[in-house]
Protein backbone atom coordinates (compact mmCIF):
# COMPACT_ATOMS: atom_id res chain seq x y z
CA UNK A 1 0.00 0.00 0.00
CA UNK A 2 1.60 3.52 -1.05
CA UNK A 3 2.14 5.88 2.05
CA UNK A 4 -0.66 8.50 2.63
CA UNK A 5 1.61 10.79 4.75
CA UNK A 6 4.44 12.72 3.32
CA UNK A 7 7.59 10.41 4.10
CA UNK A 8 8.84 12.69 7.17
CA UNK A 9 5.98 11.48 8.74
CA UNK A 10 6.18 7.79 7.89
CA UNK A 11 6.13 6.81 11.68
CA UNK A 12 2.77 7.90 11.59
CA UNK A 13 1.77 6.17 9.11
CA UNK A 14 0.28 3.15 11.06
CA UNK A 15 -2.38 5.87 12.28
CA UNK A 16 -3.22 6.95 9.36
CA UNK A 17 -5.47 4.74 7.79
CA UNK A 18 -7.99 5.03 10.53
CA UNK A 19 -7.26 8.61 11.54
CA UNK A 20 -7.17 11.11 8.03
CA UNK A 21 -10.88 11.46 7.90
CA UNK A 22 -12.00 14.75 5.41
CA UNK A 23 -14.95 14.92 7.51
CA UNK A 24 -15.74 16.22 11.32
CA UNK A 25 -18.65 13.67 11.16
CA UNK A 26 -16.01 11.20 10.05
CA UNK A 27 -13.54 12.10 12.76
CA UNK A 28 -16.54 12.26 15.35
CA UNK A 29 -17.66 8.53 14.41
CA UNK A 30 -14.27 6.98 14.60
CA UNK A 31 -13.54 8.73 18.24
CA UNK A 32 -16.82 7.05 19.18
CA UNK A 33 -16.07 4.05 18.19
CA UNK A 34 -12.70 3.86 19.63
CA UNK A 35 -11.22 2.97 22.99
CA UNK A 36 -9.43 5.50 25.41
CA UNK A 37 -6.29 3.30 24.71
CA UNK A 38 -6.76 2.89 20.76
CA UNK A 39 -7.03 6.85 20.93
CA UNK A 40 -4.37 7.40 23.68
CA UNK A 41 -1.74 5.48 21.64
CA UNK A 42 -2.60 7.91 18.48
CA UNK A 43 -2.46 11.08 20.59
CA UNK A 44 0.74 9.39 22.36
CA UNK A 45 2.23 9.29 18.91
CA UNK A 46 0.68 11.97 17.05
CA UNK A 47 1.20 14.91 19.26
CA UNK A 48 5.20 14.93 19.98
CA UNK A 49 5.01 15.09 15.78
CA UNK A 50 2.75 18.11 15.65
CA UNK A 51 4.47 21.01 15.73
CA UNK A 52 6.62 19.16 13.57
CA UNK A 53 3.80 18.88 11.24
CA UNK A 54 1.97 22.39 11.78
CA UNK A 55 5.48 23.97 10.32
CA UNK A 56 5.87 21.56 7.27
CA UNK A 57 2.25 22.53 6.53
CA UNK A 58 3.46 25.92 6.71
CA UNK A 59 5.81 25.78 4.15
CA UNK A 60 3.44 25.34 1.36
CA UNK A 61 0.31 26.92 -0.35
CA UNK A 62 -2.72 26.88 2.13
CA UNK A 63 -5.05 26.67 -0.90
CA UNK A 64 -3.60 24.21 -3.02
CA UNK A 65 -2.13 21.65 -0.43
CA UNK A 66 -1.57 18.28 -2.05
CA UNK A 67 -2.91 15.08 -1.14
CA UNK A 68 -0.41 13.94 1.07
CA UNK A 69 0.15 17.56 3.14
CA UNK A 70 -3.96 16.80 3.23
CA UNK A 71 -3.82 13.55 4.98
CA UNK A 72 -1.62 15.49 7.42
CA UNK A 73 -3.69 18.32 7.91
CA UNK A 74 -6.87 15.85 8.81
CA UNK A 75 -4.66 13.98 11.04
CA UNK A 76 -4.15 16.72 12.65
CA UNK A 77 -7.80 17.65 13.05
CA UNK A 78 -8.02 13.76 14.48
CA UNK A 79 -5.57 14.57 17.32
CA UNK A 80 -7.60 17.90 18.21
CA UNK A 81 -11.31 15.52 18.26
CA UNK A 82 -9.04 12.66 20.21
CA UNK A 83 -7.55 15.25 22.59
CA UNK A 84 -11.08 15.68 24.66
CA UNK A 85 -11.04 12.27 26.08
CA UNK A 86 -7.57 11.16 26.16
CA UNK A 87 -7.19 14.70 28.23
CA UNK A 88 -9.77 15.05 31.03
CA UNK A 89 -12.98 12.27 30.08
CA UNK A 90 -11.30 9.12 29.75
CA UNK A 91 -14.08 7.87 27.40
CA UNK A 92 -15.06 8.86 23.89
CA UNK A 93 -18.46 10.83 24.84
CA UNK A 94 -18.34 14.15 26.67
CA UNK A 95 -20.13 13.40 30.21
CA UNK A 96 -23.46 14.01 30.81
CA UNK A 97 -24.69 14.02 26.65
CA UNK A 98 -26.42 10.51 27.42
CA UNK A 99 -28.19 10.32 23.51
CA UNK A 100 -27.74 13.97 22.21
CA UNK A 101 -26.31 14.36 18.58
CA UNK A 102 -25.00 17.30 17.34
CA UNK A 103 -24.25 16.72 13.31
CA UNK A 104 -21.57 18.90 11.71
CA UNK A 105 -23.33 19.43 8.33
CA UNK A 106 -20.53 22.16 7.01
CA UNK A 107 -17.19 22.84 7.67
CA UNK A 108 -14.82 24.59 5.73
CA UNK A 109 -12.29 22.74 3.53
CA UNK A 110 -9.70 22.08 3.90
CA UNK B 1 -19.27 41.63 47.02
CA UNK B 2 -20.43 41.79 43.47
CA UNK B 3 -17.08 41.34 41.04
CA UNK B 4 -19.05 44.02 38.94
CA UNK B 5 -20.88 47.05 39.76
CA UNK B 6 -24.84 46.35 39.67
CA UNK B 7 -27.18 48.87 38.32
CA UNK B 8 -28.20 51.66 40.96
CA UNK B 9 -31.26 50.15 41.46
CA UNK B 10 -29.39 46.82 43.54
CA UNK B 11 -29.56 44.21 40.59
CA UNK B 12 -30.06 44.18 36.69
CA UNK B 13 -33.54 42.25 37.48
CA UNK B 14 -34.34 45.04 39.28
CA UNK B 15 -33.04 47.87 36.59
CA UNK B 16 -35.76 46.73 34.62
CA UNK B 17 -38.67 47.01 37.13
CA UNK B 18 -41.62 45.41 34.68
CA UNK B 19 -39.81 41.71 34.81
CA UNK B 20 -40.23 41.44 38.52
CA UNK B 21 -38.39 39.44 40.82
CA UNK B 22 -41.34 35.99 41.44
CA UNK B 23 -40.63 33.00 40.67
CA UNK B 24 -41.74 32.02 37.18
CA UNK B 25 -43.79 29.32 35.94
CA UNK B 26 -42.70 27.32 32.51
CA UNK B 27 -46.42 26.68 31.87
CA UNK B 28 -45.56 28.43 28.22
CA UNK B 29 -43.54 25.41 28.07
CA UNK B 30 -44.97 22.38 28.73
CA UNK B 31 -48.84 23.03 26.97
CA UNK B 32 -49.40 22.02 23.81
CA UNK B 33 -52.03 24.64 23.01
CA UNK B 34 -49.63 27.28 24.18
CA UNK B 35 -47.81 26.23 21.06
CA UNK B 36 -50.58 26.83 19.02
CA UNK B 37 -50.97 30.39 20.21
CA UNK B 38 -47.14 31.17 19.71
CA UNK B 39 -47.61 30.12 16.52
CA UNK B 40 -49.84 32.87 15.54
CA UNK B 41 -48.95 35.29 18.16
CA UNK B 42 -45.05 34.94 17.64
CA UNK B 43 -44.11 33.16 14.52
CA UNK B 44 -46.56 34.67 11.84
CA UNK B 45 -46.17 38.29 13.26
CA UNK B 46 -41.97 38.43 14.05
CA UNK B 47 -39.57 39.36 11.97
CA UNK B 48 -37.71 35.49 11.40
CA UNK B 49 -34.07 35.17 10.55
CA UNK B 50 -33.70 32.33 7.93
CA UNK B 51 -30.21 32.52 6.64
CA UNK B 52 -27.48 34.80 5.44
CA UNK B 53 -27.12 36.58 1.99
CA UNK B 54 -23.76 34.46 1.20
CA UNK B 55 -25.78 31.70 0.43
CA UNK B 56 -27.30 33.13 -2.29
CA UNK B 57 -23.89 33.97 -3.65
CA UNK B 58 -25.28 34.81 -7.47
CA UNK B 59 -28.68 35.94 -9.40
CA UNK B 60 -31.14 32.52 -9.66
CA UNK B 61 -29.29 31.13 -5.95
CA UNK B 62 -31.84 29.71 -3.98
CA UNK B 63 -32.41 27.87 -0.95
CA UNK B 64 -35.93 26.52 0.91
CA UNK B 65 -36.88 26.70 4.32
CA UNK B 66 -39.29 25.32 6.01
CA UNK B 67 -40.77 26.78 9.19
CA UNK B 68 -43.42 24.81 11.14
CA UNK B 69 -43.99 27.40 13.86
CA UNK B 70 -45.22 29.62 11.06
CA UNK B 71 -46.99 26.10 9.13
CA UNK B 72 -45.03 27.74 6.05
CA UNK B 73 -42.48 26.70 3.56
CA UNK B 74 -40.70 29.13 1.19
CA UNK B 75 -38.27 29.90 -1.66
CA UNK B 76 -35.45 32.53 -0.62
CA UNK B 77 -33.61 33.63 -3.61
CA UNK B 78 -32.02 36.64 -5.40
CA UNK B 79 -33.57 37.82 -8.46
CA UNK B 80 -32.29 39.08 -11.72
CA UNK B 81 -32.10 42.63 -10.71
CA UNK B 82 -29.67 40.93 -7.51
CA UNK B 83 -32.76 41.56 -4.54
CA UNK B 84 -32.98 38.72 -2.20
CA UNK B 85 -36.53 37.94 -2.26
CA UNK B 86 -39.15 34.99 -0.83
CA UNK B 87 -41.90 33.23 -1.94
CA UNK B 88 -44.34 30.75 -0.78
CA UNK B 89 -43.07 27.59 -1.90
CA UNK B 90 -46.33 26.32 -3.45
CA UNK B 91 -47.53 26.18 -6.85
CA UNK B 92 -50.99 28.00 -7.84
CA UNK B 93 -52.08 25.17 -9.64
CA UNK B 94 -52.70 21.81 -7.57
CA UNK B 95 -51.02 23.41 -4.74
CA UNK B 96 -47.57 21.18 -5.16
CA UNK B 97 -44.73 22.05 -2.73
CA UNK B 98 -43.19 23.55 -6.13
CA UNK B 99 -38.83 23.42 -4.86
CA UNK B 100 -37.53 19.91 -3.45
CA UNK B 101 -35.39 17.62 -3.96
CA UNK B 102 -35.64 13.76 -3.60
CA UNK B 103 -37.25 13.89 0.02
CA UNK B 104 -40.42 16.98 -0.01
CA UNK B 105 -39.88 16.97 3.62
CA UNK B 106 -36.16 18.15 3.24
CA UNK B 107 -34.64 21.98 2.57
CA UNK B 108 -32.92 22.28 -0.64
CA UNK B 109 -30.50 24.77 -2.35
CA UNK B 110 -29.47 25.36 -6.00
CA UNK B 111 -29.51 27.68 -8.87
CA UNK B 112 -32.12 27.87 -11.86
CA UNK B 113 -33.38 30.70 -13.69
CA UNK B 114 -36.96 29.51 -13.33
CA UNK B 115 -39.34 27.68 -11.09
CA UNK B 116 -41.01 24.20 -12.76
CA UNK B 117 -43.25 22.60 -11.13
CA UNK B 118 -42.46 18.61 -10.64
CA UNK B 119 -46.47 18.05 -10.90
CA UNK B 120 -48.12 19.59 -14.29
CA UNK B 121 -45.08 21.67 -15.30
CA UNK B 122 -46.20 24.73 -14.27
CA UNK B 123 -42.98 27.56 -14.52
CA UNK B 124 -42.11 30.63 -12.51
CA UNK B 125 -39.68 33.32 -13.39
CA UNK B 126 -37.27 34.47 -10.01
CA UNK B 127 -39.48 37.21 -9.53
CA UNK B 128 -42.48 35.00 -8.75
CA UNK B 129 -44.39 35.54 -11.90
CA UNK B 130 -46.46 32.63 -13.52
CA UNK B 131 -44.34 31.97 -17.30
CA UNK B 132 -46.17 28.92 -18.90
CA UNK B 133 -48.82 26.97 -17.96
CA UNK B 134 -48.79 23.27 -19.57
CA UNK B 135 -51.41 22.86 -22.33
CA UNK B 136 -52.70 26.72 -21.26
CA UNK B 137 -55.68 26.30 -23.74
CA UNK B 138 -57.26 23.48 -21.60
CA UNK B 139 -58.20 25.59 -18.72
CA UNK B 140 -60.89 28.07 -18.43
CA UNK B 141 -60.02 32.09 -17.98
CA UNK B 142 -56.84 31.74 -16.11
CA UNK B 143 -55.41 35.33 -15.63
CA UNK B 144 -51.17 34.22 -15.34
CA UNK B 145 -50.67 37.80 -14.65
CA UNK B 146 -52.48 36.90 -11.26
CA UNK B 147 -51.14 33.74 -10.63
CA UNK B 148 -47.75 34.68 -9.74
CA UNK B 149 -46.29 32.73 -6.68
CA UNK B 150 -47.44 34.19 -3.06
CA UNK B 151 -44.87 36.75 -1.93
CA UNK B 152 -43.69 36.81 1.64
CA UNK B 153 -42.75 39.63 3.26
CA UNK B 154 -38.46 39.50 3.01
CA UNK B 155 -36.11 42.18 4.39
CA UNK B 156 -31.83 42.20 4.86
CA UNK B 157 -30.25 43.50 7.45
CA UNK B 158 -26.51 43.28 8.18
CA UNK B 159 -26.32 40.39 5.60
CA UNK B 160 -28.73 38.69 7.59
CA UNK B 161 -32.22 37.33 5.63
CA UNK B 162 -35.61 37.90 7.34
CA UNK B 163 -39.07 37.03 6.59
CA UNK B 164 -42.37 38.46 8.03
CA UNK B 165 -45.61 35.73 7.60
CA UNK B 166 -47.73 38.58 8.31
CA UNK B 167 -49.89 39.85 6.12
CA UNK B 168 -48.60 43.40 6.46
CA UNK B 169 -46.26 43.28 9.20
CA UNK B 170 -46.95 45.50 11.86
CA UNK B 171 -43.28 47.46 12.04
CA UNK B 172 -40.21 47.63 9.44
CA UNK B 173 -37.25 45.37 10.17
CA UNK B 174 -34.93 47.97 11.65
CA UNK B 175 -37.99 49.26 13.44
CA UNK B 176 -38.46 45.76 14.45
CA UNK B 177 -34.84 45.56 15.61
CA UNK B 178 -34.61 48.52 17.15
CA UNK B 179 -31.67 50.54 18.66
CA UNK B 180 -29.69 48.08 20.56
CA UNK B 181 -29.71 45.52 17.48
CA UNK B 182 -28.85 47.76 14.78
CA UNK B 183 -25.87 49.26 16.62
CA UNK B 184 -24.29 46.18 15.28
CA UNK B 185 -24.22 48.07 11.90
CA UNK B 186 -20.47 47.87 10.84
CA UNK B 187 -20.09 44.68 12.41
CA UNK B 188 -17.39 42.36 9.56
CA UNK B 189 -20.33 39.94 9.22
CA UNK B 190 -19.81 39.56 5.69
CA UNK B 191 -16.11 39.14 5.94
CA UNK B 192 -16.63 35.86 8.39
CA UNK B 193 -17.31 33.12 5.79
CA UNK B 194 -15.54 30.05 6.84
CA UNK B 195 -18.72 28.12 8.58
CA UNK B 196 -18.92 25.14 10.78
CA UNK B 197 -22.85 24.46 10.37
CA UNK B 198 -24.51 22.46 13.10
CA UNK B 199 -28.11 21.12 13.32
CA UNK B 200 -29.96 18.63 15.82
CA UNK B 201 -33.41 17.93 17.39
CA UNK B 202 -34.10 18.65 21.19
CA UNK B 203 -37.13 17.27 23.08
CA UNK B 204 -37.68 20.23 24.80
CA UNK B 205 -39.36 23.75 24.26
CA UNK B 206 -37.57 25.54 22.17
CA UNK B 207 -37.39 28.87 25.10
CA UNK B 208 -35.92 26.14 27.52
CA UNK B 209 -32.88 26.11 25.39
CA UNK B 210 -32.67 29.95 24.67
CA UNK B 211 -32.45 30.32 28.46
CA UNK B 212 -29.87 27.54 28.43
CA UNK B 213 -27.85 29.81 26.46
CA UNK B 214 -29.40 33.05 27.62
CA UNK B 215 -27.27 32.34 31.51
CA UNK B 216 -24.00 31.79 32.50
CA UNK B 217 -24.91 30.90 35.68
CA UNK B 218 -24.84 26.87 34.68
CA UNK B 219 -21.04 27.21 32.79
CA UNK B 220 -18.86 26.63 36.10
CA UNK B 221 -21.36 23.73 36.93
CA UNK B 222 -22.66 21.69 34.15
CA UNK B 223 -19.53 22.25 31.72
CA UNK B 224 -17.19 21.42 34.94
CA UNK B 225 -15.68 18.37 33.19
CA UNK B 226 -14.68 20.12 30.04
CA UNK B 227 -11.66 21.57 31.70
CA UNK B 228 -8.64 19.98 34.19
CA UNK B 229 -9.99 19.49 37.66
CA UNK B 230 -7.85 22.64 38.76
CA UNK B 231 -9.65 24.98 36.27
CA UNK B 232 -12.87 23.62 37.34
CA UNK B 233 -12.59 23.95 40.92
CA UNK B 234 -11.48 27.72 40.32
CA UNK B 235 -14.23 28.45 38.43
CA UNK B 236 -16.96 27.16 40.59
CA UNK B 237 -15.58 28.60 43.79
CA UNK B 238 -15.51 32.15 41.98
CA UNK B 239 -19.59 31.48 40.05
CA UNK B 240 -20.44 33.75 37.24
CA UNK B 241 -21.20 37.25 36.61
CA UNK B 242 -21.61 38.86 33.99
CA UNK B 243 -20.30 43.27 34.09
CA UNK B 244 -23.25 43.91 31.63
CA UNK B 245 -27.30 43.04 30.75
CA UNK B 246 -29.23 45.26 28.42
CA UNK B 247 -32.96 44.54 27.37
CA UNK B 248 -34.61 46.73 24.05
CA UNK B 249 -37.88 45.95 23.77
CA UNK B 250 -38.08 42.29 23.03
CA UNK B 251 -34.47 41.89 22.42
CA UNK B 252 -31.50 41.17 25.13
CA UNK B 253 -28.33 41.01 25.88
CA UNK B 254 -25.02 39.88 27.85
CA UNK B 255 -21.81 41.34 28.03
CA UNK B 256 -19.22 38.72 30.00
CA UNK B 257 -15.23 39.39 30.48
CA UNK B 258 -12.44 37.89 29.14
CA UNK B 259 -10.02 35.21 30.20
CA UNK B 260 -6.82 35.57 29.19
CA UNK B 261 -6.25 31.49 29.11
CA UNK B 262 -2.77 32.26 27.42
CA UNK B 263 -1.44 33.67 30.91
CA UNK B 264 -2.57 31.19 32.76
CA UNK B 265 -0.61 28.50 34.48
CA UNK B 266 -0.12 25.45 32.42
CA UNK B 267 -2.31 23.22 34.84
CA UNK B 268 -5.55 25.08 34.52
CA UNK B 269 -5.23 24.82 30.43
CA UNK B 270 -5.35 21.24 28.57
CA UNK B 271 -2.22 20.33 26.62
CA UNK B 272 -4.42 20.54 23.33
CA UNK B 273 -4.95 24.33 24.04
CA UNK B 274 -1.44 25.14 24.83
CA UNK B 275 -0.80 23.26 21.15
CA UNK B 276 -3.43 24.50 19.13
CA UNK B 277 -3.46 27.90 20.97
CA UNK B 278 -7.07 28.20 21.10
CA UNK B 279 -10.68 26.74 22.98
CA UNK B 280 -13.74 27.43 24.07
CA UNK B 281 -13.52 31.51 23.53
CA UNK B 282 -11.86 30.81 20.25
CA UNK B 283 -8.14 31.42 18.80
CA UNK B 284 -5.94 33.17 21.10
CA UNK B 285 -4.40 34.52 18.46
CA UNK B 286 -7.07 37.94 17.92
CA UNK B 287 -8.34 38.06 15.09
CA UNK B 288 -8.42 42.08 13.58
CA UNK B 289 -11.71 42.71 12.28
CA UNK B 290 -11.16 46.87 12.73
CA UNK B 291 -12.52 49.10 14.61
CA UNK B 292 -16.16 47.72 15.94
CA UNK B 293 -19.38 49.66 15.87
CA UNK B 294 -20.83 51.43 19.41
CA UNK B 295 -22.78 47.80 19.32
CA UNK B 296 -20.20 45.35 19.87
CA UNK B 297 -19.59 45.64 23.72
CA UNK B 298 -21.58 48.36 24.58
CA UNK B 299 -20.67 49.04 28.29
CA UNK B 300 -16.94 48.65 27.16
CA UNK B 301 -16.16 46.01 29.43
CA UNK B 302 -12.26 45.30 29.96
CA UNK B 303 -11.34 42.17 29.57
CA UNK B 304 -14.37 41.86 27.62
CA UNK B 305 -15.10 37.82 26.44
CA UNK B 306 -18.42 38.15 24.62
CA UNK B 307 -21.91 39.56 23.58
CA UNK B 308 -24.67 37.46 23.28
CA UNK B 309 -27.78 39.43 21.40
CA UNK B 310 -31.19 37.29 21.79
CA UNK B 311 -33.12 38.60 18.83
CA UNK B 312 -36.84 37.87 19.96
CA UNK B 313 -38.16 35.27 18.92
CA UNK B 314 -35.64 32.75 17.78
CA UNK B 315 -32.20 34.30 17.07
CA UNK B 316 -29.07 34.30 18.68
CA UNK B 317 -26.09 36.45 17.16
CA UNK B 318 -23.17 36.00 19.64
CA UNK B 319 -19.77 38.06 19.21
CA UNK B 320 -16.44 36.70 20.57
CA UNK B 321 -13.85 39.48 21.41
CA UNK B 322 -11.42 36.96 19.72
CA UNK B 323 -12.97 37.83 16.25
CA UNK B 324 -15.56 35.55 15.74
CA UNK B 325 -19.35 34.77 15.82
CA UNK B 326 -21.80 32.11 16.38
CA UNK B 327 -25.10 32.16 15.43
CA UNK B 328 -28.34 30.18 16.91
CA UNK B 329 -31.42 29.01 15.73
CA UNK B 330 -34.12 27.56 17.59
CA UNK B 331 -37.17 26.19 15.32
CA UNK B 332 -40.06 24.86 17.45
CA UNK B 333 -41.31 22.22 15.66
CA UNK B 334 -44.20 20.97 18.56
CA UNK B 335 -44.50 21.99 22.42
CA UNK B 336 -41.80 19.53 23.49
CA UNK B 337 -39.53 19.72 20.33
CA UNK B 338 -37.15 21.45 18.23
CA UNK B 339 -34.89 21.74 15.58
CA UNK B 340 -31.97 23.50 17.16
CA UNK B 341 -28.78 25.08 14.48
CA UNK B 342 -25.52 26.39 15.57
CA UNK B 343 -23.16 28.08 13.32
CA UNK B 344 -19.81 29.23 13.78
CA UNK B 345 -18.26 31.89 11.65
CA UNK B 346 -14.40 32.42 11.01
CA UNK B 347 -12.66 34.62 8.56
CA UNK B 348 -11.82 32.35 6.18
CA UNK B 349 -8.06 30.49 7.22
CA UNK B 350 -5.08 31.49 5.13
CA UNK B 351 -2.69 29.00 7.12
CA UNK B 352 -2.95 26.00 8.65
CA UNK B 353 -2.39 27.11 12.33
CA UNK B 354 -5.21 29.55 12.09
CA UNK B 355 -7.42 26.51 10.75
CA UNK B 356 -6.24 24.07 13.02
CA UNK B 357 -7.47 26.88 15.95
CA UNK B 358 -10.61 27.01 14.01
CA UNK B 359 -10.86 23.07 14.32
CA UNK B 360 -9.94 23.35 18.09
CA UNK B 361 -12.94 26.26 19.07
CA UNK B 362 -15.38 24.51 17.09
CA UNK B 363 -14.62 20.67 18.34
CA UNK B 364 -14.75 22.83 21.88
CA UNK B 365 -18.35 24.57 20.63
CA UNK B 366 -19.90 21.21 20.10
CA UNK B 367 -19.02 19.42 23.03
CA UNK B 368 -20.47 22.17 25.03
CA UNK B 369 -23.27 21.84 23.03
CA UNK B 370 -24.09 18.37 23.75
CA UNK B 371 -24.13 18.88 27.65
CA UNK B 372 -26.41 21.81 27.29
CA UNK B 373 -28.30 19.52 25.00
CA UNK B 374 -29.25 16.65 26.88
CA UNK B 375 -29.50 18.80 29.82
CA UNK B 376 -32.98 20.33 28.19
CA UNK B 377 -34.56 17.04 27.98
CA UNK B 378 -34.00 16.61 31.74
CA UNK B 379 -35.76 20.18 32.13
CA UNK B 380 -38.37 19.15 29.87
CA UNK B 381 -39.38 15.95 31.45
CA UNK B 382 -39.82 17.53 34.73
CA UNK B 383 -41.27 20.44 33.77
CA UNK B 384 -44.36 18.44 32.46
CA UNK B 385 -44.72 16.05 35.42
CA UNK B 386 -45.96 19.33 36.98
CA UNK B 387 -45.47 18.75 40.60
CA UNK B 388 -44.04 22.04 41.07
CA UNK B 389 -45.00 24.54 39.35
CA UNK B 390 -42.92 27.88 40.11
CA UNK B 391 -39.18 28.44 39.90
CA UNK B 392 -36.22 31.04 41.46
CA UNK B 393 -34.62 32.66 38.71
CA UNK B 394 -31.04 35.13 40.61
CA UNK B 395 -29.57 38.21 38.97
CA UNK B 396 -27.79 36.24 36.17
CA UNK B 397 -31.13 34.78 34.99
CA UNK B 398 -32.62 38.35 34.06
CA UNK B 399 -32.18 37.25 30.35
CA UNK B 400 -34.83 33.80 31.18
CA UNK B 401 -37.08 36.03 32.78
CA UNK B 402 -36.88 38.48 30.07
CA UNK B 403 -37.56 35.90 27.15
CA UNK B 404 -40.56 34.28 28.78
CA UNK B 405 -42.67 37.60 29.75
CA UNK B 406 -41.93 38.95 26.30
CA UNK B 407 -43.40 35.84 25.08
CA UNK B 408 -46.60 36.02 27.32
CA UNK B 409 -46.72 39.80 26.40
CA UNK B 410 -46.95 39.18 22.69
CA UNK B 411 -49.20 36.20 23.18
CA UNK B 412 -51.61 37.90 25.06
CA UNK B 413 -51.54 41.51 22.31
CA UNK B 414 -52.12 39.40 19.63
CA UNK B 415 -55.40 37.93 21.50
CA UNK B 416 -56.26 40.91 23.03
CA UNK B 417 -56.34 42.59 19.59
CA UNK B 418 -58.65 39.88 17.72
CA UNK B 419 -61.06 40.46 20.54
Amino acid sequence: MSALLPERFADLEPFAAKWCLPTEHERYGMRLASTTEEMQAFYDAVVPRAEEAMAHLEGLAFDALPEDATNLLHLLYSMVQVSFPVEVWRQPRVPDSGSSSFDCLVEPVP
Amino acid sequence: MPRFPKPPEGSWTQHYPELGTDPVSYEDSITPGFYEREKEAIFKRAWLNVGRVEQLPRKGSYFTKDVDAAHASIIVLRDRQGQVRAFHNICRHRGNKLVWSDDPKQDTAGFCRQFTCKYHGWRYGLDGALTFIQQEGEFFDVDKSRNGLAPVHCDVWAGFIFVNFAREPEQSLREFLGPMVTALDGYPFEKQTARFGYSTTIHANWKLYMDAFAEFYHAPVLHAKQSPEKYSTAAQQAGFEAPHYQIDGPHRMVSTSGVRFWEMDTELVKPMEILTRSGLFGPWEQIGLGEMPPGVNPAKCDPWGLDSFQLFPNFVILIWSQGWYLAYHYWPTSYNTHVFEGNVYFVPATGVRERIAQEMAAVTFKEFALQDSNTLEATQMMLETRYIDRFHLNDQEILCRHLHKVVGEWVDDHEGARK
